[in-house]
């Protein structure tokens, strides 16, 4: 138990693994959804606490991941262009592109800026009237409405030399998805908190029934992380499949309701190619009829761009929970965080990059990594 | 990426029409923007992601969550140097006067 007492309070982590241990009767396999849950899990060992049969299976919520290579291509096209300043967020730096990545062309010369926030790339549009400014507008539900509010102000400040290079993905179509795969072995999910702080919890339950697989939104904190994962084998010891909101104090039913009309304003549901994965039906977010003005990729029309994936990594399958990272030939070989084949070894939210860092003395033979 | 980081609103101001705020992450201090959350006053707890608040959040919870985020290392990454956080990844930290990228 060496990890116990890194819990924030391990009297209370004890507590909620006596109870899971004393509720499970069967094995049982949980997926958490998203990165920063994976981070989490393998950083505090959270899989090697619990009983023997509980499976934790690590999902695609890992956003820097699952962006298409085709878009990071793109990415990399726009932002080599002598009047664009490409800005972005700096974990999409180095994800490998077909044949570089961000952070190489930077220090080639590429005007690239990394900001916090992308209302600073819109400051940095406002400062260089001249030049063309793109910011690489990534991520997930919680991500969005920043980005919304960004090209609304735009629009309303005339500043039109910004635009947003989009490739918003979704949650509940991913879970669709999952579910709906053969090889699915899923049978509870962890929802993404800061997913439904912003969407709130009304999207679930058609799924938990669809699919009748317990739903537990939870947020990404070890102590939450055990409370979700213990509400999820109360319901499947006793045979319900319900959604449960375990992260209460920042997800309100409604989530959001102001960004939820921002995003509805901005943005428009198609379908989405996820890294790795495939294309998955109206998982994704694209700029409205309204807005598409301010669409990088019709701005720049990048065309005859030929991806390049690289044949040895799986991280598609480690996206989909359909092998543990060590399960990739290359992991901790010829994939490290230094020379990363996939995304998942970049994002400190991508499994392979978890599993490198807090795991890789337990799962490789001494002398095969650095 | 997907971290949202509570904080604590310590500056209100108005900037074309646009409610913002400076809220305090454990000592580092952004800028934030409050349109999502109108309400927020002086001294209030939001979660902030990318710059936005999405939530808000009791100040005990927002205390605790601090804290073990401090502790966790989650802070410096998420407000720290993006570009020599890229650097050490990719093994050049020893060399980060060195190389050809300036600074942002
Ligand atoms: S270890 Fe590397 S090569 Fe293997 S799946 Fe993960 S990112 Fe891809």
């Amino acid at each position: 138990m060496k990890y116990l007492e890194e819990f924030s309070d391990p009297q209370l982590a004890r507590r909620l693994l006596d109870q899971i241990h004393a509720t499970v009767t069967r094995p049982w396999a949980l997926m958490e959804v998203c990165g920063g849950q994976t981070h989490s899990i393998i950083r505090h060992g959270i899989d090697q606490l619990l009983p023997e049969g509980i499976e934790m299976i690590h999902g695609p919520g890992c956003p820097v991941c699952v962006t298409p290579l085709e878009i990071i291509d793109k990415a990399l096209e726009i932002a080599a262009r002598e009047d664009v300043i490409f800005c972005s967020f700096g974990d999409m730096l180095r994800v490998p592109g077909s044949k570089h990545d961000l952070f190489r062309i930077k220090s080639e010369g590429s005007d690239i800026r990394l900001v916090y926030s992308p209302l600073d790339a819109l400051k940095i549009a406002k400062e260089n009237p001249q030049r063309q400014v793109v910011f690489f507008g990534i991520g997930f539900e919680t991500t969005a409405p920043a980005n919304a509010m960004t090209v609304y102000q735009a629009e309303r400040l005339g500043i039109e030399n910004f635009s947003l290079l989009v490739s918003h993905v979704l949650v509940p179509p991913a879970i669709a998805a999952i579910m709906e795969s053969p090889s699915c072995r899923v049978q509870g999910f962890l929802a993404a908190g800061h997913v439904c702080s912003v969407m709130g919890t009304r999207e679930y339950p058609a799924l938990a029934e669809r699919f009748e697989v317990p739903i537990v939104v939870t947020g990404f904190e070890p102590l939450d992380i055990l409370e979700g994962i213990r509400q999820a084998v109360v319901q499947l010891e006793s045979g319900r499949h319900e959604v449960q909101n375990a992260y209460r104090r920042a997800v309100p039913e409604d989530g959001n309701p102001v960004a939820k009309e921002m995003l509805r304003d901005v943005f428009e549901v198609t379908d989405r190619a996820w890294r790795g994965i495939g294309s998955i039906p109206r998982s994704g977010w694209r700029l409205s009829e309204r807005y598409r003005r301010f669409d990088a990729e019709r701005r720049f029309a990048v065309a005859d761009i030929h991806t390049d994936e690289s044949s040895v990594c799986r991280s598609g399958e480690v996206l989909q929970g359909l092998i543990k990272p060590n399960e990739c030939a290359a992991f901790g070989k010829q994939c490290t965080p230094r020379n990363p084949l996939g995304a998942t070894m970049v994002s400190s939210e991508g499994a392979c990059a978890a599993y490198y860092q807090y795991r890789r003395l337990d799962l490789l033979p001494a002398g095969a990594s650095r | 990426m997907c971290l949202a980081v509570p904080g604590k609103v310590v500056h209100l101001r108005d900037e074309d029409d646009t409610r913002m705020a400076e809220v305090d992450f454990g000592g580092v201090r952004k800028d934030v923007c409050l349109q999502y959350i109108p309400d927020v006053e002086l001294g209030d707890y939001v979660i902030v992601h990318v710059g936005f608040a999405i939530q808000r959040l009791d100040e005990s919870s927002a205390r605790e969550t601090l804290a073990s985020f401090e502790n966790l290392g989650y802070l410096e990454e998420e407000f720290g140097d993006q570009l020599a956080l890229a650097r050490r990844q990719a093994g050049m930290d020893e060399e980060s006067t060195a190389g050809k990228g300036e600074l942002p």
